[in-house]
Formats: C-alpha cells, sequence, structure tokens
C-alpha cells in the first residue's frame, strides 16, 4: 500500500522533474511520460487493490503525515479508490499519447510546461481524492484548477486560447470560493478537522445550514463539473488545450465535481431532503439536453466532443439525483441503484470520452485542423484511429454491448423504480427524466454518426485530410486501451455493479447491496424490476455475424464484388463538394430546436449586373450564441464592467483623497468593532 | 433446457420467414385498397432470391464499413427475435435482454446504417442518413416513455414479465395507461419502420426519401440483408404492438396445441395490424419533412399521459 503510494508521489514528481530539466527533446518527452505512466499505473494499482482486498467494503489505510507542513491527512476509502482507478486509467493513457503527440510541440511552445504541468495535474488529482480534511482537499483542488490552467495556454497564441483560459479560471475560481465558504460551514470554520469528525458533526447542524451547504456545494463542484449553466467555459477551454490534456480534464478533471458532490452531499452530509435530489435531477437532465443539443451545431470536433461532456455530466447526475431523491424516502435499494448508475456512467464516460479526445487528437495531429467540414476520408488514411473513435462513439451513444449501454440503463432503471416514491409531485419528475434522458440518447447517436460519419467516411474534404497519415505507436497504444476499457466495462456489469455497490456500502446510509442484484451473468435491478446481460448479448451478436456470412456461403449465395463509382445520377465524376456536409447532416435538428438555437442568417446573393437570373455567387452566414451565452453572461459582463466604470470614479490618482478614504474606513470600522 | 433453446432457435427462424411475407402482405393489401391487382403477397421472397444471386456492385469510396454494416444491422435485428416474446412466454432468453436492449440493439443497426449512408459520399446517402437519425432521434423519448408506462403496468421492464401480468390482468389491457401507451408507439412504429406519413417505402422520389436514400449504394446480397432486416423490424415492432398490448394467444406451456394455436394467433395479429398500416398509408399523405417532428411530438404527449394516467391507477 504505502510503497505504491509512494511510487505513485515519486513518479509523478521525477517526471515533472524531467521535464523541468530536460526541457526539450525526446528523452524530455519520454521520461516525463513516463513518470506520468508509472505514477497513472501505480495509483491504479492501488485503487484495484484498496478495492479488492479485505471485505471489499470500507478498507481504509491511514498515510503518517510524513509532508514537512502540518495539518495534511489522507485516507483511502472505496470512493477515494474508485476515482483513483479512474484517475490512473484515462492519466496513464493520455501520458503514454502524449509522448507521440507533444512531438509537434518541439521548438513551438514550452514542453518544460506541458509535462511538468501533467505530471503536477495527475498527481493533485491523485492526493485530492485520498484527501482526509478540507485543508487538503482545497489545496490539491487549487493546484489541480491552476495546473490545468497553464495546460490550456500551452498553445498560447492560437486565436482564443487566452480568452478560454481566462474563462476557466474565472469561473473555476468562483466555484473555489463556494467551495472554501462551504468547507467553513461544514467544518465550523477548522479546516484541518478531519472528515469522520465532519460526519459526525454534520447531523447536528441546522436544516438551514445544511441547505446552504448543499447549494454551495452544487454550484462549486458544479463549476468545475460543467452543469448548464455554469458549463460556459467547458466548450471553450477544452477544445484549445493540448488533446491529450482535454482527454484528462474532459476524463479526469470534471469527474472531480462528481466526486466531491458525492462526497460532501451522500458522504459527509448523508443526504438530504429530496428537493435537493429533485434540483440536481433536474440540473442533471437539462444538462444533458442542452448539452447534446449544442454538441449537434458544433463542426469543431473537439468542441463537439467537450459538450458532450456537459451531456454527460447530465446523465452522471440525473443518476445521482434519482439516488438522493430514493434516499430521501428511504427507499435504500433503489437509491443505491441511482447512486450505482451515475457512478458507473462517471467511469464510463472517463473511458470513452478519453478515447474520444485522443482520437479528436490524432485527426487534428495528422489534419491541422479542429473542423470537421475539412475532413473525410480518414478511415482510410488512419485505419487503426477509425476504428477506435468509432468504438469510442458507439459506446457514448449508448449502444449495446459497449459501456455506455450498460450504465445508461441502470440510469433508466433507477428512473422507472420512482413509482415507488410517496408523493406524486416528486415522483412526477421521474417520467420527465426519463423522456429527457432518451431524447439525449437518440440526439446523442445522431450526433456522433455526424462525427464520425464526417470526419472518417467519403471522401476528403481538404487537401490536409487528403494527405493525413496515421498516428505513431504511442498514441495507438493509449487509444488502444481506452478501447478496451469501454468494451471491457460494457461488458461486465455482472463484474463492477457489486464492486461500486461495495464503495457506497455505508456512505449516508446506503445498505449493502450485494444481495439486491441477483448476479449471473446478467445483472438485475433490486426486486427483478428489469435484467440484462450485455455479455451474453454481445456473445448472441458475435455469434450472428460469424454465423450469417456462413449460412451465405452455405446456401451458395454469388459472393461476387465488383468496384465502381458512387451512382451520380447520370452524373460522372464525383468530388467531395457532392457531399453531405456536418453542417447539412444538423439541418432537420436544426430546423426542429429552432426556437433554442435561434440561429442568425445572413444571406448576400451577387446577381449579374445584366440580368438577376444570373446569380455570380452567393455567401451564407449562419451562426448560433448558446441561450446561456445570450441570456445570462452578456448582461452579467456588462454589469461588471459597468460596475467597474463607476468604481473607478473613486480612483482619482489624488494621495490626498486616498488620505480621506483610509481614515473614514478606519473611523467606520472602530465604531462598528465598538458596536458588535 | 434444452426445449427452451429449440423453441427460441424455432421462434427465431419463424419470425426470421415471416418477415417478407408481412411486408408483401401489407403491399398486396394497399394495392388492392387502390383498385391495383398488386404483386403477390410472396414477391419479396422472389426478390430476397433475386439480389442474393447477383453480384455486389461497391462505391470506390466506399470503406471496410460499407461491407460489414449489411451483418450488424442483420444480427442486430436477428438478435432481438430471439428476446421478444413472439410465440411464447416466458422464455429462456429473457434474462439476457429486456424492452430497453431490444430498443437500443434496434439502434445499434440504425447507427450504422447511417454511418454506411454517409461512406460512399453521394449526397442521397447522407441526406437520408441525416434525415434517419433526426427521426430516430426525436422517436427515442416516445420509446421510452411507452416502456415506462407498460412497466408501470407490470413492475417489470422484462418483455414476458409485461406479457403474463397483462394475461394475469386483464382489466389492464383496457386501461388508459395501456390504450394511450399503444397509440404513441403505433405513431413510432410508422416512424421507425419507415412506413407513411414519415417515409415511403416504396418512392424512389429523391426529395422525399429516408431509408431508401441511406441504402441507394447497396445491392446484391448486401441490399438482401438490409431488405430482409427492415422486414424484420416491422415484423419485430408488429408483434411488440400485438404481444404487449394484446397477448392472447401466446403460448404459456410449450405444447404442440399451444405453439400452433400462438403460431396460428401471430400471423392472425401481424394481419390485422399489417390490414391497419395498409389502410392508413392509403389515407394519409406523406408529411414534409420538417412536421414530422410535429407527429412525433404528438405521439410523446400520448406516451407522457400514459405514463401520468398509470401513476395515477397505480
Amino acid at each position: 500500500m504505502m510503497v505504491l503510494f509512494l511510487l505513485m508521489l515519486s513518479s509523478y514528481a521525477f517526471g515533472a522533474l524531467c521535464a523541468l530539466v530536460f526541457g526539450r527533446g525526446a528523452l524530455s518527452r519520454g521520461l516525463s511520460a513516463l513518470g506520468a505512466v508509472t505514477g497513472s499505473g501505480a495509483g491504479l494499482t492501488l485503487g484495484v487493490i484498496a478495492l479488492v482486498s479485505g471485505d471489499l467494503t470500507r478498507f481504509e489505510q491511514t498515510f503518517p503525515s510524513f509532508l514537512p507542513l502540518t495539518g495534511f491527512a489522507l485516507r483511502i476509502d472505496g470512493l477515494g479508490a474508485f476515482f483513483l482507478i479512474i484517475i490512473g486509467l484515462v492519466g496513464g493513457s493520455a501520458s503514454l499519447y502524449s509522448y507521440g503527440y507533444s512531438a509537434t510541440y518541439e521548438g513551438r511552445y514550452s514542453l518544460r510546461m506541458l509535462g511538468m504541468m501533467l505530471n503536477v495535474l495527475l498527481l493533485s488529482l491523485s492526493i485530492q481524492v485520498l484527501a482526509n480534511n478540507a485543508l487538503t482537499f482545497l489545496l490539491t483542488w487549487e493546484v489541480m484548477s491552476l495546473s490545468a490552467y497553464w495546460l490550456v495556454l500551452t498553445e498560447h497564441d492560437q486565436p482564443g486560447t487566452v480568452r478560454a483560459a481566462n474563462w476557466y479560471l474565472a469561473m473555476t475560481h468562483a466555484g473555489f470560493a463556494a467551495l472554501v465558504a462551504m468547507f467553513m460551514l461544514l467544518s465550523g470554520g477548522e479546516l484541518t478537522v478531519s472528515f469522520a469528525n465532519m460526519r459526525s458533526q454534520a447531523v447536528l447542524l441546522t436544516p438551514l445550514t445544511r441547505d446552504a451547504i448543499f447549494v454551495l456545494a452544487l454550484f462549486g463542484f458544479g463549476a468545475k463539473a460543467g452543469i448548464v449553466p455554469l458549463h460556459i467555459w467547458l466548450p471553450l477551454a477544452h477544445p484549445v488545450a493540448p488533446s491529450h490534456v482535454s482527454a484528462v480534464m474532459s476524463g479526469v478533471v470534471i469527474k472531480m465535481g462528481i466526486y466531491g458532490l458525492v462526497r460532501v452531499v451522500l458522504d459527509l452530509l448523508g443526504g438530504g431532503p429530496a428537493w435537493w435530489g429533485g434540483v440536481v435531477i433536474g440540473i442533471g437532465a437539462v444538462s444533458a439536453l442542452l448539452g447534446v443539443l449544442y454538441a449537434l451545431m458544433e463542426h469543431d470536433l473537439k468542441r463537439l466532443l467537450a459538450y458532450h461532456s456537459v451531456e454527460n455530466i447530465g446523465i452522471i447526475l440525473i443518476g445521482i439525483g434519482a439516488g438522493l431523491i430514493f434516499q430521501s424516502y428511504g427507499l435504500m435499494t433503489l437509491a443505491a441503484l441511482g447512486f450505482i448508475g451515475g457512478l458507473y456512467h462517471t467511469i464510463n464516460h472517463a473511458s470513452f470520452k478519453g478515447l474520444l479526445f485522443l482520437g479528436a487528437g490524432s485527426v487534428l495531429h495528422a489534419t491541422h485542423t479542429r473542423n470537421m467540414e475539412e475532413m473525410g476520408g480518414l478511415i482510410k488514411r488512419m485505419p487503426w484511429t477509425a476504428l477506435f473513435f468509432l468504438i469510442g462513439a458507439a459506446a457514448i451513444s449508448a449502444l449495446p454491448p459497449l459501456n455506455g449501454f450498460a450504465s445508461e440503463w441502470l440510469v433508466f432503471q433507477a428512473l422507472l423504480g420512482g413509482f415507488n416514491i410517496p408523493t406524486p409531485e416528486v415522483a412526477a419528475l421521474m417520467p420527465i427524466a426519463v423522456g429527457m434522458l432518451a431524447l439525449t440518447s437518440g440526439l446523442a447517436a445522431a450526433c456522433f454518426v455526424k462525427a464520425f460519419g464526417i470526419t472518417f467516411l467519403a471522401l476528403p474534404r481538404s487537401h490536409e485530410a487528403e494527405l493525413a497519415h496515421e498516428a505513431p505507436v504511442s498514441m495507438r497504444i493509449g487509444m488502444a486501451i481506452l478501447a478496451l476499457a469501454c468494451t471491457g466495462l460494457g461488458l461486465a456489469p455482472v463484474a463492477i455493479v457489486p464492486v461500486i455497490g461495495s464503495i457506497l456500502n455505508g456512505l449516508g446510509g446506503l445498505p449493502d447491496t450485494h444481495a439486491a442484484f441477483v448476479v449471473d451473468l446478467s445483472i438485475q435491478t433490486p426486486s427483478a424490476f428489469g435484467q440484462m446481460s450485455p455479455a451474453l448479448t454481445g456473445l448472441g451478436l458475435a455469434i450472428l455475424l460469424a454465423l450469417i456470412p456462413l449460412t451465405m456461403w452455405i446456401l451458395r449465395v454469388n459472393q461476387r464484388t465488383r468496384m465502381s463509382d458512387s451512382w451520380g445520377c447520370g452524373r460522372v465524376g464525383q468530388t467531395a463538394r457532392m457531399e453531405y456536409t456536418a453542417t447539412s447532416f444538423a439541418e432537420p435538428l436544426r430546423r426542429v430546436f429552432a426556437e433554442l438555437y435561434r440561429p442568425t442568417k445572413e444571406l448576400t446573393v451577387d446577381f449579374h449586373p445584366d440580368s438577376k437570373y444570373f446569380v455570380q455567387s452567393i455567401e451564407y452566414k449562419s451562426a448560433i450564441t448558446p441561450l446561456f451565452e445570450r441570456l445570462l453572461y452578456d448582461p452579467f459582463l456588462r454589469l461588471v464592467q459597468f460596475t467597474a466604470r463607476q468604481v473607478r470614479r473613486l480612483q482619482t490618482g489624488s494621495l490626498h483623497l486616498y488620505l480621506v478614504y483610509v481614515t473614514v474606513i478606519l473611523i467606520i470600522l472602530l465604531l462598528a468593532a465598538r458596536w458588535f | 433446457m434444452l426445449t427452451g433453446f429449440l423453441l427460441e432457435f424455432s421462434q427465431a427462424l419463424l419470425v426470421l420467414m415471416l418477415a417478407p411475407g408481412l411486408a408483401g402482405f401489407v403491399r398486396w393489401v394497399k394495392a388492392r385498397l387502390q383498385n391495383r391487382r398488386g404483386a403477390p403477397i410472396w414477391q419479396p421472397y422472389f426478390e430476397l432470391a433475386k439480389l442474393f444471386g447477383k453480384e455486389v456492385v461497391i462505391s470506390n469510396n466506399a470503406s471496410w464499413l460499407f461491407r460489414v454494416t449489411p451483418y450488424i444491422v442483420f444480427a442486430s435485428a436477428l438478435a432481438v427475435t430471439f428476446l421478444v416474446p413472439f410465440i411464447a412466454a416466458p422464455l429462456p432468453f429473457d434474462n439476457v435482454g429486456d424492452l430497453l436492449v431490444v430498443v437500443y440493439l434496434l439502434l445499434l443497426g440504425t447507427f450504422f446504417l447511417a454511418l454506411a449512408g454517409l461512406d460512399p459520399g453521394t449526397a442521397f446517402g447522407g441526406m437520408g442518413a441525416s434525415r434517419e437519425m433526426t427521426v430516430a432521434g426525436i422517436a427515442e423519448p416516445t420509446i421510452a416513455l411507452s416502456i415506462f408506462s407498460l412497466a408501470l403496468g407490470a413492475g417489470s421492464t422484462n418483455l414476458s414479465h409485461i406479457v403474463i401480468a397483462t394475461l394475469d390482468n386483464p382489466g389492464v389491457a383496457l386501461g388508459p395507461g395501456h390504450l394511450l401507451a399503444f397509440a404513441a408507439l403505433f405513431v413510432v412504429t410508422l416512424a421507425e419502420t419507415g412506413r407513411l406519413p414519415v417515409d415511403n417505402p416504396s418512392t424512389h422520389l429523391e426529395l422525399t426519401m429516408i431509408h431508401e436514400a441511406m441504402i441507394l449504394e447497396y445491392s446484391g446480397r448486401y441490399l438482401a440483408l438490409i431488405e430482409w432486416a427492415s422486414w424484420l423490424k416491422l415484423t419485430i415492432f408488429f408483434s411488440l404492438l400485438a404481444n404487449l398490448f394484446i397477448p392472447w394467444g401466446l403460448a404459456l406451456t410449450l405444447t404442440p396445441a399451444a405453439l400452433a394455436m400462438a403460431v396460428f394467433t401471430l400471423i392472425i395479429k401481424l394481419a390485422v395490424l399489417g390490414v391497419v398500416v395498409a389502410v392508413v398509408e392509403t389515407r394519409i399523405a406523406k408529411l414534409r419533412l420538417f412536421r414530422v417532428p410535429e407527429l412525433l411530438g404528438m405521439s410523446f404527449v400520448l406516451a407522457l399521459l400514459a405514463v401520468t394516467s398509470s401513476f395515477l391507477l397505480k
């Protein structure tokens, strides 16, 4: 245990130092990637051992205070171990990938910063999930946020990068402020109180304080997780970061919001009134739907994926919200089902979103553009990347037998249990959430047909896409690991659901659910509401896929195949300009949801001077400004700017006036001290 | 155990063999309603035989995805036939997949078919893929809510459980929840199987096509597999409508008499639904594509009402 922990720590430190010392070159990239991979591997093993060893329920290990600073406390438990596995899985693959990916940065951007900050980020994440008091948690939280900020800034000279990084910094610090206030309330102002003490003290807090803690936690963790309407930084910052960093940020960093929410609301507070769950499920449903709707309109491959992170965080929160509602009514087995669905989707999203971002990175690496309209035909030029991206796309679209389906099925089942809730107005939330979740998953499938189809299929739409090449080996291995994880996590819910159940056992009074999920190749939800077996479904599909060609061969079906041109309605010679584009693919849905998008259109037709029956050129522009930018952030930014201008009047530059201010404030403070 | 497997395989084989006949029957009834003589009911079998005998022509632009898609589409539809109680309940494969698995397996086929539509890089393929995914995406919440409503009544999402619960308590079948869910699922069936007023299965008119546009580049054995899979899908949706809402006739014991009765009632139910769809198709004009969401929105409201009334009656 201790050895693994120290190995993890020292590997990350080694990786960071190597990057710092060597700066650039294959040696530096290799050593810093090596450090990160070893560290992730050690963290992953640590998590697995912690989950598997002993009675599998509450493995506890207190680490001695080895640091010269006081006030730090670390402890590993089931929840922490689970997230440690997520960090190790995505962090390891992304680090391996980074060796090949960052080669293009040689001589252009600071590899020193990139390699060092990646290690620092992974280190802070790993310690964060082991934190046993608020001080350790907040400190690592801040290190995580800042190192991610530096990583986002890597390609600093690209348009939009600095703006994105600023948005990220502002949002993450707004969240951080809420978190500090939240922990102050929770620990009674003493940040070094251990979580165990906090847990016992939390029951004594007044309901109002508990509500305040919940709201602050939701804001603080939600800002990190990217819930609507706090998601605004996410589609800005994730695309501009280097792709392996995007994978870590979308796969892991935003999951820390989920970790924090479960840790504080379920574990430390022990759950709360039903409206907490109602708020979480509502935010989850809105995030899921808006996330996918904006993703559909995106033609920047990485930004599309970033919007899907908003969507999937929403799905996770639907599960967690359902769990909180059930818990408040004492329906503990169903509550466990909701939380299991949410946490299962957390690790699933980490693996397929990590995979998709790495895939998008390979495409970016090969074509030097993120614009899908300039891609196409890459399946022939980069077959491995295409295959991995396809696996990720099918997984995120919740297609069986991959992992997205397994967790969405569990979330669906949790929602279907909603009829057990005695209060009709709360129970009525569940069918609405079912509808929104189903719409989300249907639209996600449409969106990934677009993302994969436009990017990888048909003819290349630009010269760069024509010259695309397959990614180097290290990048392919990084993607392969995550593709395997997607498949494995999808086929084996029978192995994973009990493990997540045992993590949750005891948190917030959740029971041991081991008996409720009858496990025998197929997974069953409590009281036999639904059963399914992705492993058997997958096996069945595989057998059928083998049998169909065999039967056709036995029945002597004509096996001849001839290659020819696509049918062009009599027209010879097909060019890429005749293909459907991403914009046209999404056009029907844009019309359907026009009320939400409110696209601006600008059509300029340049007629021939002699006759307007001849058109010389047509220019068409259309843009969509996301709802929340328009309604929430723009007015807010204007307010801030207005206030700043007003405040500036105080600042005249006159020293005498400043002295007057100081005196006045001093007198007010003295009076205040006297009265209160 | 062995009888169970035998049942599963014979059921799948039966549905596989029935599917082209059902499609042919709907066409024939439609022709009669339009005062045409129409092709014989077994015409689709001839079409399959013809297509399986022809060589495949593949676009130069197409990738390996184009070649594997027909198999995936066919396999996913065929896999569903093992999960749905067509002639008997309960089935030995009940715990392999519930109603949600059935829906998502069919979505798996649609997903790959849409990708294959984009693969050859023609405008038609892209158009079909885009429209198909739009319709599929918007139909999804209705399906989920209908499932919810059915599951509420039966206390399970398991297909056989739903069927048996309705048989045990026939009053449920006439309850508003059941009827509304039936109506909602009927509309979705029209959309998902590409029937009028959403899509016209017999048209090759360029601008109205959805499904046909998507598979325009397919030929030979690949086209045969895809056509057969889409007929299978039609049969599956009809059987879901028939057996989940009107389950009488299903064999609950595996005696030859009960099974023969079950096969007979299944064919009758499919034929009745086929006539209904044929009548709908002759009476209703195709909707403009951008009106289709309104239709699906209506079915969504029906499904929501179904769930609400199931809740109130629970």
